[in-house]
């Protein structure tokens, strides 16, 4: 157990010591700032909506262009065969990525938070929404950083890796809204596999156990899939 | 230390290991010799634990692989080929890491990097960035960091190539150090290497064993016979011939060169008898100008058994 920390201090500091993170963190709040922001004044209301509407898709792409190094770039310049031979459970080094993504996806949230202060300046804003909506948004960057832990542990290319994971996230951000003409029964089902109707619970400031759930079943699942595609390189 | 029974490995259909068995015992520097695709990593993957042995068996002192696999990875050191290591971080965080990973406390850490960074010279470029180190650098760089935990058995994938041959030099030098207290296997498909480092080698070809000794074993093994290369003055080839007849221990007398009085000439013996031939030149008033043994190197048995067929 305690052997998760080092590697997740080994790749938090591999991040940050890259100028890819900053890159990728700015690209996210400038996206999500410009989306906001171009619509805020002509709404005219003081809520963080339209950041939280657009959250899911944007997090779609950016989320899997952090995940896609985690074991793509392991395997390909082969300190993977380093990592795998220290006495460590598999579950571990799972874990001790899986953390440092958190962390990440936690930092990446954390200049967004200028928004809602500035806005709070202005106008009247009501902060249970809000902090509801940030912890849906952790869930929904974590949930989706497990989708790309896995893929980076189907292949050595961060291209492929970056793709596969966008695919799946975006599959799931989108479920809800590709099911127009589709009959009642089939609709409730498919929305409870949608990241983006649970998340949208959040955002509206509904705090539901079952939407926790949800994220933490799509953690468990991807993690253990990671698990089984790692056991079956040996 | 470590005993190897019927291991068996396919890759798919591919099959790159072929119930191969052997022993080593503590304090044996190990080359296992092949050329390229023989299977030397595939062997030293199995042992690491990295990969999955389709069958057989692998003992690491009381410990199976399969079921103990934690307890044997805690006393074994492995440095795959080309040390693949994080570019981004600095040498000193890397130990650390590395330390941290193998449960060794804080208060002990320093003290280890600071003595694996002075045997292996690199206490100077603590602070330097990983991606910036030269390839014999980083080389000792990946030595130290399988060094920290003191490991037991130390497995290294070809430890020198792409090294200059003052590293080369140096590497070797460093890795006989270690052996002296540890178990030492190592790949290589450099036959002086393998000569210079290792007490005994095994040579794999197409997934199996072919050859198991130390050098000089092989040798006599596997030529058997001796070679001397005589020079002698004030002789002639018939009267030596003459001479060395009644021998049986003498395969064959050839004559390289005579010129003037001096006379070159090669014996191939069945085995050493070098004492009775300086008896016999002894009695006649020859001048001996060179007698001695021709080296035979194992490079010569390798070439014969891992090209038949």
């Amino acid at each position: 157990m305690q052997r998760i920390f080092p590697i997740c201090l080994k790749d938090l500091k591999d991040y940050f010591y890259s100028p890819i993170a900053y890159i990728i963190i700015s690209i996210f709040i400038l996206i999500s700032g410009w989306f906001f922001f171009s619509t805020f004044f002509i709404l005219n209301q003081a809520s963080l909506r339209d950041f939280f509407e657009l959250l899911p898709i944007t997090m779609s792409f950016i989320v899997p262009a952090i995940t896609m190094r985690s074991f793509s770039e392991e395997f390909s310049i082969g300190s993977y065969e380093i990592l795998a031979t220290f006495p460590v459970k598999l579950n571990d080094i799972i874990f001790g990525k899986f953390l440092a993504l958190c962390c990440f996806i936690f930092f990446m949230l954390l200049p967004t938070l200028f928004f809602p202060i500035s806005i709070s300046f202005i106008g009247n804003l009501d902060w249970g929404p809000v902090i509801c909506g940030y912890i849906g948004a952790f869930l929904l960057g974590i949930s989706y950083a497990s989708i790309g832990l896995f893929a980076s542990s189907l292949t050595k290319n961060q291209i492929n890796a970056f793709i596969i994971g966008s695919l799946i996230c975006i599959l799931l951000s989108l479920m809800d809204k590709l099911l127009l003409f589709m009959p009642e029964s089939v609709v409730t089902f498919f929305n409870y596999l949608s990241s983006n109707f649970h998340f949208q619970n959040f955002s509206k400031g509904l705090f539901d156990i079952r939407d926790v759930i949800y994220f933490f079943s799509i953690i468990f699942i991807f993690l253990y899939a990671t698990n089984i595609s790692l056991s079956y390189r040996k | 230390m470590i005993e190897v029974k019927d291991l068996t490995k396919y890759y798919n259909k591919f099959l790159a290991l072929d119930k191969i068995s052997f022993k080593v015992s503590r304090g044996e520097i190990v080359g296992l010799l092949g050329p390229n695709g023989a299977g030397k990593t595939t062997t030293l993957r199995l042992l690491t634990g990295y990969l999955k042995p389709t069958s057989g068996s692998i003992k690491v002192k009381k410990y199976n692989i399969i079921d103990d696999y934690l307890k044997i990875k805690a006393i074994m050191g492995y440095l795959p080929e080309s040390v693949p290591i994080y570019k981004n971080l600095m040498v000193y965080e890397y130990l650390s890491y590395v330390g941290a990973i193998r449960g060794i406390d804080k208060k002990n850490l320093l003290s280890k990097i600071k003595s694996v960074a002075n045997r292996c010279q690199i206490k100077d470029i603590l602070e330097k960035d990983i991606g910036d180190l030269s390839k014999g650098l980083l080389q000792r760089v990946g030595l130290a960091s399988v060094l920290l935990h003191d490991p037991e058995v130390l497995i290294l994938d070809e430890p020198t190539t792409g090294l200059d041959p003052n590293q080369i030099l140096e590497i070797r030098d460093l890795i006989k150090e270690i052996g002296k207290k540890k178990t030492v296997i190592l790949s290589s498909h450099i036959l002086s290497e393998v000569e210079a480092t290792c007490s005994r080698v095994i040579i794999i070809n197409k997934g199996k064993i072919v050859a198991d000794g130390t050098p000089s074993e092989l040798k006599e093994k596997y030529l058997g016979k001796t070679i001397i290369n005589l020079s002698l003055k004030k002789a002639n080839f018939d009267q030596v011939k003459n001479c060395f007849q009644g021998i049986e221990e003498i395969i064959a007398i050839n004559l390289i060169e005579e010129k003037d009085d001096t006379l070159d000439i090669e014996l191939t013996l069945k085995n050493d008898i070098r004492e009775k031939i300086y008896n016999i030149i002894k009695q006649r008033d020859w001048i001996i100008l060179e007698f001695s043994k021709k080296k035979t190197s194992l490079e010569k048995i390798f070439k014969e058994i891992t090209t038949e067929n």
